[in-house]
């Protein structure tokens, strides 16, 4: 039988229970109860399109080297959902262990010899020392985690201890469960030899770090940013994002005296509408933004191309998710890259940001509303629901309270006053960004915005010169962002690589992980993580510097790849696509498989030979 | 803050409201449309409505979406910023630029096919809201500037230009209006500015969502013999339900209102609206009896006009969302970003 050694610090576990069971706050138990031991942990829900009933997973990777990529083997499953049984046992490595509720025998078919059965009667427990129905199905779940607090080493007091603040409002919740914990917990240490190869040490690898979802930070990001209109329409995986903004403000926005708001959040009709109310607050002289995923920057487009040509300030967070169509709503993805910087019909080029983890959705969604403002033009914030939804341990958020919006060129009454005339359009500064004046501010300010072909003093044309002159000054505008974006995180081996690997997003950690394993082999790589667009020189000169770049995204057709071609003068030859579009969060053997081919192929011409 | 361009040679015959301003501070550049267009006669009428209303013109928020009526908002108080969003999605921009500056007075232009076709949903949910502004239907039963096709308001037996006769059933705009709840509904007539202009008053004094529903007829696609919304369709068929008259919060109120059948609604700012009861059984404040009414005279073939009801809630959007009393975009950045220290503080609860 296969064998999984001494695995200290260092494995994976999949939880498979039923979607609605409760199962979610007993998994995050874990994950925190981990977090507090100062282990480097990372947690992915792998849940249905489904509010209750269907198969849904939690995976927990341990890892003290600090890789946080999701990793596709497991060395134990806790299989607590017979719907799910047969995939869940077929996937655990070899050598490994399969916790289960043994109240029902396991179907023979489904048994495997080599891996190890640890089979536990959860319900049966339940059903002796609980009483009501609901509580029966909550407690199994905390009874695995007591299992596993066993099975794993896990630390007893810390978890006792998040129960207790848990539940420091309902004392007869504490109760249950601890009965449930030291339930699960007593009869793995009677039944098993615990702990198991795989098990956990306290580290100290957590103590500057919190956990957070992208989606939280994103909302802190909003509020700290200063926006005060939020326009939305539900969607998964974005509507945490609006879920955030909402108790963000009411807990640091509302009106200490009169109990009211400092903030306006409009559910829309539907996303068009959260596209126009984003727009219109923007041209009023508010920071406005709308949180959705690729279904409804679909519908928006029309309105961002308005923005676009009438330039008004406005910030779009696309939460990606599987496309094309409805997808699957509930798996990660990086396919709306292009949709995203071209968004709209006719010549339209926009501005976006590539967060790679919760820490920069709070940075950046901040940065997006000052280059909103500042280059008067949508913004796009950019993360997937693997950022968004997850729960991601990150370096604590940090905030400059030096830091005043950047406004970009918006004239005071006094301002306008002082100005011989006002027009919209007119490039004064020869920056290409136009000034532009909010309502009700001035009379001379006034000006009439339009999406029809309009002139650089802001009249109605239909003249081609005077039409071409609006459309390429916005072009320069816009191109002139690029050195205004977040710069890109690169790492390079000493005295430079040969082979360059360039993603986005959240592939970085993947990638990370992926280089490591190459170097081992004795391929080093340098590495560029693209996080803004349009591109800058940086981007540029990393492609000019190697032979071969890797580019490694989420999505069927290799998006960045393209963009990259088309707005470098990369030849295109020199891109090698690594692609993984599943729907998974990418892992570093999906990067491996793509890279290793090619780095081998140039090792030795009979591979080369063997491969074609 | 005020700021009154000064008048430029003033006629000293010239009538100058309030604020010291003529009819003409409140018009905007040439127009473009048809000789003879109705929604031209609709922003007549508006440019004196704001006149006597002594608008400052600067406070003004002109918004529309696509078509010839949406194009209106540049011939009106040139001074005001204006707006010319999307086809069918002017109430979204509306929403949201009062969602960031409450205190402006809103104006939204639309069409039918602009408000019933595309937009219609946009309408209902603005209407929903009870946003805070004057929001004009120019209703002429064609999508003028695409050349004459049928409106989802054109009647069932309408003749087109080209000959096609209508088939599908119209939408009756302040049918919908009072069915989803809107707090001011009206119709009138673009030729009719003795009626209009009093609406368009009322309309302007309201708090909450000011629906007026004009029909504007198209002189180039829709003015002739077959179709119900030319001028002389529209003058014969027109039946006055009750007549309007609007008085400003700082005029008197002349006796002149004092007697007979006459229904007065105090609105929000004190300002007071006067029904003339032309029905002997019309009530504007009742919502059910004005479906009713409207239904019945419909029923008779004639089409209904005036202000048709009107409820001074006083609740609009920012009351629903409880905002604070000012502009949003007037909250000084202090107000908004909770600081360094409660980010620490926060972050302890992030395990
Ligand atoms: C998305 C979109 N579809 C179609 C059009 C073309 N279009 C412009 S105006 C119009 C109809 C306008 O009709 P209405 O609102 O009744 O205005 P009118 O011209 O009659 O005043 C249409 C269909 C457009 N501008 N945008
Ligand atoms: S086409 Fe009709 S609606 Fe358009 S401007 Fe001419 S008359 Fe008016
Ligand atoms: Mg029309």
């Amino acid at each position: 039988m296969a064998h999984i050694g001494d695995r200290l610090n260092d494995f994976a576990v999949r939880i498979g229970t039923v979607n609605g069971t409760g199962s979610a706050s007993a998994n995050s138990l874990l994950l925190q109860a981990l977090f507090r031991m100062g282990l480097p942990v990372s947690g992915k829900n792998v849940f249905p399109s489904n509010i209750q009933g269907l198969p849904t997973w939690y995976e927990i990777r341990v890892n003290k080297d600090g890789y946080t990529a999701r990793s596709p083997v497991f060395q134990l499953t806790v299989a607590m959902n017979p719907q799910s049984y047969a995939r869940d046992i077929e996937e655990v490595e070899s050598g490994g262990w399969v916790l289960y509720d043994s109240t029902k025998e396991l179907d023979e078919s489904l048994l495997r010899d080599d891996v190890t059965f640890l089979g536990i009667p959860l319900a049966q427990m339940c059903a002796e020392r609980f009483r009501r129905a609901r509580e029966r199905t909550l407690m199994k779940n905390i009874g695995y985690v007591g299992a596993l607090v066993a099975l794993l080493d896990i630390e007893m007091d810390v978890v006792q201890g998040m129960i207790e603040e848990k539940f420091s409002a309902k004392k007869n919740l504490i109760e249950s469960n601890f009965t449930a914990i030291r339930m699960g917990y007593d009869w793995a240490r009677e039944q098993w030899e615990c702990p198991l190869p795989i098990r956990v040490k306290r580290m100290d690898a957590t103590k500057d770090r919190v956990m957070v979802t992208g989606n939280a930070a994103t909302a802190l990001g909003c509020v700290y940013a200063g926006a005060t209109v939020g326009a939305w329409y539900p969607i998964t995986p974005a509507t945490s994002v609006m879920d955030g903004f909402k108790e963000w403000c009411r807990r640091f926005r509302v009106d200490p005296d009169t109990g009211k708001h400092r903030y306006c959040i409009l559910q829309a009709e539907d996303e068009l509408a959260a596209a126009g109310m984003v727009i219109g607050a923007g041209w009023a002289g508010a920071r406005a933004f709308t949180p959705t995923a690729g279904p409804g920057i679909s519908l928006m487009s029309e309105f961002i191309g308005l923005a676009y040509y009438a330039e008004v300030p406005s910030v779009f967070i696309d939460v990606q998710r599987t496309g094309p169509s409805t997808g699957m709503p509930t798996r990660t993805q990086q396919g709306d890259l292009m949709l995203v910087v071209y968004a709209s019909h006719g010549d339209t080029r926009h501005i976006a940001l590539f967060p790679a983890n919760p820490k920069e959705c709070f940075e950046f969604a901040v940065a997006a509303f000052d280059l909103a403002e500042r280059f008067q033009t949508p913004v796009f914030m950019v993360s997937d629901l693997d950022i968004g939804m997850n729960d991601w341990m990150v370096p604590r958020l940090e905030w400059n309270d030096a830091y005043r919006p950047d406004r970009g060129k918006v004239l005071s009454a006094r301002e306008i006053e002082e100005v011989k005339s006002f027009h919209r359009y007119l490039d004064v500064d020869g920056d290409a960004i136009p000034y532009r004046t909010l309502p009700g501010v001035h009379p001379k300010g006034a000006y009439f915005t339009r999406g029809s072909g309009h002139d650089k003093y802001g009249g109605y044309t239909e003249d081609s010169d005077a039409y071409v002159e609006v459309v390429d000054r916005i072009a320069r505008k816009i191109q002139s962002a690029a050195e205004h974006m977040p710069a890109p995180e690169v790492h390079a081996v000493e005295g430079g690589a040969r082979h360059g690997i360039v993603s986005i997003g959240g592939a970085h950690w993947a990638v990370l992980e992926a280089r490591d394993t190459l170097l081992a082999d004795g391929v080093p790589t340098d590495y560029l993580r693209v996080r803004g667009f349009p591109f800058g020189e940086a981007v540029r000169e990393f492609l000019d510097a190697h032979d071969v770049i890797f580019v490694v995204e989420q999505n069927r057709d290799a998006q960045l790849r393209t963009l990259l071609a088309i707005e470098t003068e990369c030849p295109k030859s020199k891109l090698v696509s690594v692609r993984y579009y599943g729907g998974q969060p990418l892992s570093k053997e999906h990067v491996l498989d793509g890279i290793r081919p090619h780095v081998s192929r140039r090792k030795s011409a009979v591979a080369e030979a063997a491969i074609r | 803050m005020t700021y009154i361009t000064k008048p430029v040679a003033r006629h000293p015959k010239m009538r100058h409201n309030a604020l010291g301003l003529e009819p003409r501070d409140y018009e905007g550049s040439m127009s473009t449309l048809c000789a003879g267009c109705g929604h031209d006669s609709v922003t007549a009428a508006l440019v004196q409505a704001f006149f006597e209303m002594d608008v400052e013109p600067h406070r003004v928020v002109k918004l529309s979406g696509i078509g010839c009526s949406s194009k209106t908002p540049a011939y009106f108080v040139k001074e005001a910023h204006g707006f010319n969003a999307v086809h069918g999605r002017m109430p979204s921009i509306a929403a949201g630029a009062n969602a960031a500056n409450r205190d402006l007075l809103y104006v939204g232009i639309s069409g039918d096919g602009d408000s019933l076709s595309i937009g219609l949903g946009q309408l209902c949910h603005a209407i929903r809201r009870n946003i805070d502004m004057l929001y004009l239907l120019e209703n002429n039963g064609v999508y003028g500037l695409t050349k004459g096709q049928f409106s989802a308001s054109a009647d069932v037996g309408s003749v087109s230009k080209k000959g096609e006769v209508n088939r599908n059933g119209p939408i009756d705009p302040v049918s919908v209006a009072l069915a989803l709840g809107a707090t001011f509904v009206a119709r009138s007539f673009s030729g009719d500015k003795k009626q209009l202009v009093p609406i368009l008053k009322a309309g302007l004094a309201h708090s909450g969502f000011a629906f007026v529903d004009i029909i504007s007829p198209c002189v180039t696609f829709n003015d002739h013999e077959g179709s119900t919304k030319s001028y002389a369709h529209t003058r014969t068929h027109m039946y006055e339900v009750v007549e309007t008259d609007f008085v400003p919060l700082r005029r008197e109120i002349t006796a002149e209102y004092g007697h007979g059948d006459v229904h007065a609604v105090t609105m929000h700012d004190g300002s007071v609206v006067h029904f003339r009861k032309v029905a002997e059984d019309y009530d504007p404040t009742d919502r059910g009896a004005a479906l009713e009414h409207i239904a019945d005279v419909r029923k008779r073939g004639e089409v209904p006009t005036g202000l048709l009801y009107l409820e001074e809630t006083g609740e609009d959007m920012h009351g629903f969302e409880n905002t604070v009393e000012g502009p949003l975009v007037e909250l000084p950045y202090e107000d908004l970003c909770p600081g360094s220290g409660a980010l620490a503080e926060l972050q302890k609860e992030w395990w």
